[in-house]
């Protein structure tokens, strides 16, 4: 049993910098997994530390949650698909939310009328954000998994109850801050707080779904730190701060990869707003031109330089094996292959990139869009799979369009362009893509898979 | 646990911000999806205080809370770790260095 406060304080300043090293193995792909077990260890260390602590009984009940808890979360791990992946990390965004709200519960069930004022402020924000988080990602998660319409559900005056909602729970926090030392203010706070996180969450349509997820990240990241200041933990402070510091910048990044402000996306319901706008495109006469897989076939065996852009689409078609053979085929015949990953391909932030690196692709091959967009002209085919809005030219050119100034894969500078896509219809934004009729660009028509199947065969035969 | 001076828990905070940001500006786009499940298992370390509640609780309702947030944190940990370790297994150069 560890009593000596200063003992504790040193174990878990360890587990702080095992965090912290976690991080930074991160910043290269050849060191991350040996930085997840660093942060395992740190995790280990501070468990250990937190049971070894003077006083601590309930053994049988900790064991239990703790077993419960951990065959929930090993088999979550383990079986998931990594398409599913945006859902598994709102799953387990939403249960640390959750657990956050619940200490902070506790806490003031146990302390209550022994409070400091700062403890009461941590208990209030730590229940808010927690339980926001926790709904929120609850329905992020339907959402995703498709228990829920992705489509945005909304309403009117929705805006201005969801504001009420928040100023209620708000107001009740206040009202605890001020002296009032009621548990079910508490509760009060904390049921209003859930339903605020469903609503919240609720019109904010399936595209969006990479902002809200590094929001909610960020947001339990800020509830466990809050949790520091109630149970006076420099660990959970700063723990928790990373993991706000992190789902910010991420959400930042999103946000602004799909030229949006992250008030627009939370508020704005997309797609209700724009696809008014957008329709009026001016018909030039010219029309997208169709292709076979054999002449792709041709023109590839044909091309030193072949850059692949996939879309979330070529995941929908579970495509990646097969998008991994025929860039196999192509480099044994000597050509140059590259995958070119737009920062919102997917779900979620670097989701394409783990879907690939499923596929057996090198992540050497994978090329982040800064990287990649001043080869296109140098490249002889582009191959655009399941993608659409991220390689519209108009982002650049047309200043009335809603994409305007989103950054994107410049694949139109390309000598040639294959487009593979099942219709011609419009991609998320709900806008027509002048890629498609550039003299440059031919197109593929049909599901990605079956395509691409039909091209391996094409290359081989040619 | 110890009293700890709340200007003391503050600068601590306020330099993890700075830190995180610090840290996190240098991880590729390419990790992205592992750096937020990376980041998701380190929230987990909510478990301390799910334990310590539960661990310090005498009454039936501290008992019952802090057992579902034992089970939520935990799940959380694991989990995340898991997961995240999954997908980083996956993450490979190409056999035969060409480069």
């Amino acid at each position: 049993m560890i009593s000596d406060p200063d003992v504790v304080g040193l174990l878990y300043l360890v587990s702080i910098v095992c965090f912290i090293l976690a991080l930074r193995f991160l910043s290269s792909p050849k060191h991350a997994r040996k930085g997840n077990w660093v942060g395992g260890a740190g995790m280990v260390v501070a468990i250990a530390t937190t049971l070894a602590l003077d006083g601590i009984s309930n053994w049988g009940l900790i064991v239990a949650g703790g077993l419960i808890g951990s065959i929930v979360g090993v088999v979550g791990a383990r079986t998931v698909k990594m398409t599913a992946m945006p859902q598994m990390v709102a799953l387990f965004n939403g249960v640390g939310g959750g657990a956050a709200a619940l200490v902070a519960l506790a806490e003031f069930h146990v302390s209550s009328g022994d409070l400091a004022g700062e403890e009461i402020v941590s208990i209030v924000l730590s229940a808010l954000i927690g339980s926001i988080s926790f709904a929120g990602s609850m329905i992020a998660f339907a959402k995703l998994q498709e228990l829920l319409s992705g489509r945005p559900i909304v309403y009117a005056g929705q805006n201005i109850l969801n504001i009420a909602v928040l100023l209620g729970a708000a107001a009740l926090g206040i009202a605890l801050i001020a002296g009032v030392d009621e548990q079910w203010v508490l509760v009060g706070l904390i049921v209003l707080a859930l339903v605020f996180g469903v609503m919240f969450v609720l019109p904010i349509g399936g595209a969006d779904m990479p902002v809200v997820i590094s929001l909610l990240n960020a947001f339990t990241g800020l509830a466990a730190s809050a949790t520091g200041f109630v149970l006076n933990s420099l660990l959970l402070i700063v723990a928790g701060m990373l993991v706000g510091a992190s789902g910010t910048l991420l959400t930042l990044l999103m946000a602004k990869a799909m030229n949006r402000s992250v008030a627009n996306v939370l508020f704005g319901a997309f797609g209700q707003v724009k696809t008014g706008t957008a329709a009026a495109r001016v018909d030039d006469g010219r029309t997208a031109r169709a292709t076979s897989a054999e002449d792709v076939a041709v023109q590839l065996s044909f091309a030193r330089k072949v850059v692949v852009v996939p879309g979330y689409g070529l995941a929908v078609a579970q495509a990646q094996h097969d998008v991994r053979q025929l860039a196999e085929l192509l480099e044994e015949k000597g050509i140059e292959v590259a995958y070119a990953i737009h920062p919102v391909a997917g779900r979620m932030p670097g989701h394409m990139n783990v879907l690939l690196a499923e596929a057996n692709v090198p992540y050497d091959q994978l090329k982040e869009m800064d990287e990649i967009n001043p080869e296109f002209p140098q490249t002889d085919v582009a191959l655009v799979i399941g993608a659409n809005d991220v390689v519209n030219p108009a982002a650049r050119s047309d200043p009335a369009s809603p994409i305007y100034g989103m950054p994107i894969l410049d694949v139109d500078k390309a000598n040639s362009v294959v487009v593979m896509k099942r219709s011609m219809a419009p991609g998320f934004a709900g806008i027509d893509n002048d890629l498609f009729l550039e003299p440059q660009t031919t197109m593929l028509f049909g599901n990605a898979k079956d395509s691409i199947v039909k091209l391996i065969a094409a290359v081989k035969a040619s | 646990m110890t009293d700890i001076d709340l200007v003391v828990e503050l600068t601590v905070l306020v330099l993890a911000i700075f830190l995180g940001f610090e840290v996190i500006a240098k991880v590729p786009t390419m990790l992205h999806t592992p750096l937020m499940s990376g980041t998701n298992f380190i929230h987990g370390i909510v478990i301390v205080g799910a334990i310590t509640v539960l661990g310090f609780a005498d009454d039936g309702f501290t008992r019952a809370i802090g057992f579902v947030a034992m089970v939520l944190a935990s799940a959380n940990v694991v989990g995340g770790w898991f997961v995240t370790d999954r997908m980083l297994e996956m993450f490979k150069r190409r056999p035969e260095e060409r480069k």
